[in-house]
C-alpha cells in the first residue's frame, strides 16, 4: 500500500510543478507573445485562417465572441448527428457496427460538442472508426471552445475600458493547435509504445489458453486516449473507458493518463495570473481549488483503501480495498485518486467502475461534480469558478459596508443578476432532473442496475454528471433508451452555453466599466481571506442545494450497510 | 449568424483535416516504430498468438484462476459488474465464489484469499492477480499437476511484476504469462 500512496502524491506534486511554466506558456499563447513553437504554428494557424476566410487581426465585443461561438458549435452538432446515424455505409467501418438510433446520435453528438462525453453507447459496438475519429476531432475543438472562453474573460479582465475582446476563431485555433495538439502527440505516442493500439484493422480474433475463441476489439486507440484526457473530454474509446488494458495497458500509462487529465485544468489557473500579472492572485485561485479537492480526496482514499465491510465480514482478506469494479494494476489508492480527479475536473474518464466504489465515496464523486469548481474542465472550471468569486465579491463587498469591486471595476446589479442565474442554474437542472426521473418509475425503474438507495444514486449521479459536463457515470444505469438520451442531451446543452455565456457577458460588462484604481477602500481578492470567502461560498452553495437529494442516496446507502 | 456561418463550415473542414486525418496519421506513423507495429503487446508461444494485456479466462484446475469477470472475458465486449456495494444479490454472489473458491482449494484459509479473487474487475478483462492471489493457488495447481508446490512458488515469485521503478503502485502478476510459463514447466 505505501507504494500505492507514493505513486499517487509523486504523480500530484509533478503535475502541479509542471503546471506552472505550462500555464505560463498557455499566457503567452493568448497574449499573442513569442513561444519556441512558433516556427511551427505560425505558418499552420495562418494556413488554417486563409482557408476559412477568417481575419484573425479584427477583434470581437462579447457577444460577437458568443454568436461565433454557437454558430460553429451548431455547425459540429449538425456534422455529428449526420456521420453518427450513417455510419453503417460510411467508410472505416470493419466491425460492422450499425447507426445510432436518433436518440442516442442527438445525445453522443451533443455530449461530445459540450466536451461532456456521457456515451450512452459501447466504444467496441456502438461507434464505428471513422465515427470514433470524428468524436476525436469534436475532442480537440470542444476543450478548444471552453478554452478560448475563459481567453475571452482573461482578456476583458485586463486593466482598462474596452469591448474589443479579441477574436474568437483565433483564440479557437490557438487552443487546439499550440496547446491541445502537440501535447497529444507526445501522449499518443508514449501509449502507443505502452501497448496501446493505433492500428485501423478491425476485430482480431484470438484462441485462448483453455481453448475459447474470442475477438479482440482494436482500432486507433492512442490517439484517442491522448485527447480524450488533455482535453479534459473523458470519452473512452473501450466501454470501459481507462480501466480497459489497451486502453490503460499498465500503471505507467496510468499515471502518465492522469497527467494528462489535470495539467491544462491547472495550467491554466497559474495562466489566469501570468496573462493578468497577478500571480498572487492565481496562487490564491490554485489554494482555493487544491483544498477543496483534498477536502474530497483525502476521505475518498480512506474509504476505497480499506474495502467493503460487507466483503470484510465474510472472512475475506480484504487489505487491498474495495475491488469490485477496480484493475489489480492500479490497485485501490490509484483508483481512488482517479475517481476524485475525474470528477472535480470534468473529464469523466474512470480506470474503475464508480457505480461499485464505497457510499461515501460516491457522495463525494457526486460532490466534486455539484461544486464542479474545483479545477474543473480545459477552461470551463475558470468560467466556473469565476462565478464564485463574484459571488465572493459582491458578499464580502455587503458585509464590510464597500462598493463591490473585482480588478478595478464595480460589480453591479446586472452582473450579479447573471451570476445568480449561472450558480442556481447546476443545482436546478441536476435536482429537477433527478425529480423527474423519480417521479416515472414505470419508465425509469428498469433502467436501474441496483436496488434501493443506491438506484437512486444512480438516478441522481446519470444528471450530475450531465449538468456538470462531466461524462462519468453510475454505468450499472441503463442509458441507451429515449428518457435518458433526450432528457441528459437537454440538461447537457443547458448546462454547457449558460455557464459560458453568463462568465463571458460579466467579464464583457465589467470590462466596458471605466476603471477605478485600487485603494485603501478596495478589498483585496488575493489574500487567503477572500480565499476562505470564496470556498465558503462555493460550499453553502453546494451543500444547502444538494444535501437532502445526498441524504436520499448514498447517506442512507452508508447507514443501511451498517 | 449569418456572418459566422460561413467562417464556421470552412474552420471546421479545416480542422477536421488536421484533426481527424493529419493528427491521427502522425500518431499511427509513430506507432509504426512501436512493438507490433503499434497493434497491441502481443506474445506468440507454440505458433499460437496472445494479447499480453488483455486478461483471459482461466477457470481450469491446472491453471492459476483469473479473477472474476462480468462479461466472462469478452475482449470484444468490456465492462464491469457495476453492482453496489450494499447489493445484496451482489453480496451473495461473492459469498458463492468464495465458497467455491474453498472447496477448489482446501486447506486455504478464508482469511488468505485476497479479494480480488471473489469481485470482478472494472474491465471485465484484468490481466492480472496479485502475488497472494497466487499464492494460494500454488498447492492445487502442484497437486494437480504432479508437481512441487515449491516449484510452482518459484515460478510466482519469478513471475511477480514489482511497482514501477520499485516505488509506485501495487506488484501484480500477470496470469496469462503466469500459465503459460506453468505449461513449460515440466
Amino acid at each position: 500500500m505505501n507504494t500505492e500512496l507514493l505513486g499517487v502524491i509523486v504523480l500530484f506534486a509533478i503535475t502541479v510543478l509542471l503546471a506552472i511554466p505550462f500555464g505560463s506558456y498557455i499566457a503567452k499563447v493568448y497574449a499573442g507573445h513569442k513561444t519556441p513553437l512558433d516556427p511551427i504554428f505560425n505558418p499552420l494557424d495562418k494556413l488554417l485562417y486563409k482557408v476559412s476566410g477568417i481575419n484573425e487581426k479584427r477583434e470581437m465585443t462579447w457577444k460577437e465572441h458568443m454568436f461565433a461561438l454557437l454558430t460553429i458549435n451548431v455547425v459540429w452538432f449538425l456534422l455529428g448527428i449526420f456521420v453518427l446515424m450513417n455510419q453503417s455505409w460510411l467508410p472505416l467501418n470493419p466491425d460492422m457496427n450499425p447507426d445510432q438510433t436518433a436518440d442516442l446520435a442527438f445525445n453522443t453528438s451533443i455530449s461530445f460538442i459540450v466536451n461532456c462525453n456521457l456515451q450512452h453507447y459501447s466504444g467496441e459496438t456502438g461507434v464505428s472508426y471513422l465515427s470514433q475519429l470524428f468524436l476525436m476531432f469534436l475532442q480537440f475543438v470542444s476543450a478548444g471552445t471552453g478554452m478560448a472562453a475563459a481567453a475571452i474573460v482573461f482578456i476583458a479582465l485586463k486593466n482598462r475600458t474596452t469591448d474589443k475582446l479579441g477574436n474568437f476563431y483565433a483564440l479557437l485555433v490557438k487552443s487546439c493547435t499550440r496547446i491541445l495538439l502537440p501535447m497529444s502527440i507526445v501522449v499518443g505516442a508514449v501509449l502507443a509504445f505502452n501497448g496501446t493500439p493505433m492500428t485501423f484493422d478491425g476485430k482480431d480474433t484470438i484462441v485462448n489458453v483453455q481453448g475459447d475463441t474470442v475477438q479482440v476489439s482494436t482500432g486507433p486507440v492512442a490517439g484517442f486516449v491522448a485527447i480524450k484526457h488533455l482535453g479534459t473530454n473523458g470519452g473512452g474509446f473501450y466501454g470501459t473507458n481507462s480501466a480497459h488494458p489497451l486502453e490503460n495497458p499498465n500503471y505507467f500509462t496510468n499515471m502518465l493518463e492522469m497527467f494528462s487529465q489535470m495539467i491544462i485544468p491547472l495550467a491554466m489557473i497559474f495562466a489566469f495570473g501570468f496573462f493578468l500579472q497577478r500571480k498572487k492572485f492565481g496562487w490564491m485561485v490554485f489554494g482555493v481549488m487544491t483544498a477543496g479537492f483534498l477536502l474530497l480526496l483525502v476521505p475518498t482514499m480512506v474509504w476505497e483503501i480499506n474495502g467493503n465491510p460487507a466483503i470484510g465480514k465474510m472472512g475475506v482478506d480484504i487489505s487491498a480495498g474495495a475491488m469490485e469494479g477496480k484493475e489489480v494494476r492500479f490497485g485501490s489508492a490509484a483508483s481512488a485518486f482517479w475517481s476524485i480527479a475525474t470528477t472535480v475536473i470534468s473529464t469523466g474518464s474512470v480506470n474503475a467502475m464508480h457505480d461499485s466504489t464505497m457510499p461515501l465515496s460516491g457522495m463525494t464523486e457526486l460532490l466534486a461534480m455539484m461544486t464542479n469548481a474545483f479545477y474543473g474542465g480545459c477552461g470551463a472550471g475558470i468560467l466556473n469558478f469565476f462565478i464564485f468569486i463574484v459571488l465572493a465579491v459582491f458578499i464580502s463587498g455587503l458585509m464590510v459596508g464597500r462598493t463591490p469591486e473585482f480588478f478595478g471595476k464595480k460589480i453591479e446589479a446586472r452582473e450579479m443578476k447573471i451570476a445568480m442565474i449561472v450558480a442556481l442554474l447546476h443545482p436546478l437542472l441536476i435536482l429537477a432532473g433527478t425529480a423527474l426521473a423519480s417521479a416515472f418509475p414505470e419508465i425509469t425503474s428498469a433502467n436501474l442496475n441496483n436496488p434501493g438507495f443506491h438506484g437512486f444514486s444512480e438516478m441522481l449521479y446519470e444528471y450530475t454528471s450531465s449538468a456538470a459536463n462531466n461524462g462519468s457515470g453510475f454505468e450499472g444505469l441503463g442509458d441507451n433508451n429515449p428518457w435518458w438520451n433526450i432528457t441528459t442531451g437537454i440538461v447537457l446543452i443547458l448546462s454547457r452555453y449558460l455557464p459560458i455565456i453568463g462568465p463571458v457577458a460579466i467579464a464583457g460588462l465589467l470590462a466596458r466599466k471605466k476603471f477605478v484604481p485600487e485603494g485603501a477602500g478596495t478589498l483585496p481578492t488575493d489574500s487567503a481571506t477572500f480565499g476562505l470567502m470564496i470556498l465558503g461560498v462555493i460550499v453553502i452553495i453546494a451543500a444547502l442545494s444538494f444535501f437532502p437529494a445526498l441524504t436520499l442516496g448514498p447517506i442512507a446507502e452508508y447507514f443501511s450497510m451498517k | 449568424m449569418k456572418m459566422n456561418l460561413l467562417p464556421a463550415i470552412r474552420l471546421t473542414i479545416a480542422t477536421l483535416v488536421l484533426f481527424c486525418v493529419v493528427y491521427p496519421a502522425v500518431v499511427w506513423g509513430i506507432a509504426q516504430l512501436a512493438p507490433n507495429n503499434g497493434k497491441g503487446e502481443v506474445i506468440t508461444v507454440g505458433g499460437k498468438r496472445y494479447y499480453a494485456n488483455v486478461g483471459q479466462q482461466f477457470t481450469e484446475d491446472r491453471y492459476f484462476n483469473s479473477r472474476p469477470s462480468a462479461v466472462d472475458y469478452n475482449a470484444a465486449g468490456s465492462a464491469g459488474s457495476n453492482k453496489g456495494p450494499s447489493n445484496p444479490d451482489y453480496l451473495q454472489s461473492v459469498q458463492t465464489r468464495l465458497d467455491t473458491f474453498l472447496l477448489h482449494n482446501p486447506g486455504v484459509q478464508k482469511n488468505d484469499v485476497p479479494v480480488e479473487l471473489v469481485t470482478a474487475s472494472g474491465s471485465g478483462l484484468d490481466p492480472d492477480i496479485s502475488e497472494q492471489g497466487a499464492r494460494v493457488q500454488a498447492a492445487r495447481i502442484a497437486k494437480v499437476r504432479g508437481i512441487s508446490e515449491t516449484a510452482v512458488k518459484e515460478l510466482i515469485a519469478k513471475h511477480t511484476e514489482g511497482p514501477l521503478l520499485g516505488l509506485f503502485g501495487p506488484a501484480h502478476i500477470n496470469v496469462l504469462k503466469l500459465n503459460l510459463a506453468l505449461d513449460q514447466l515440466k
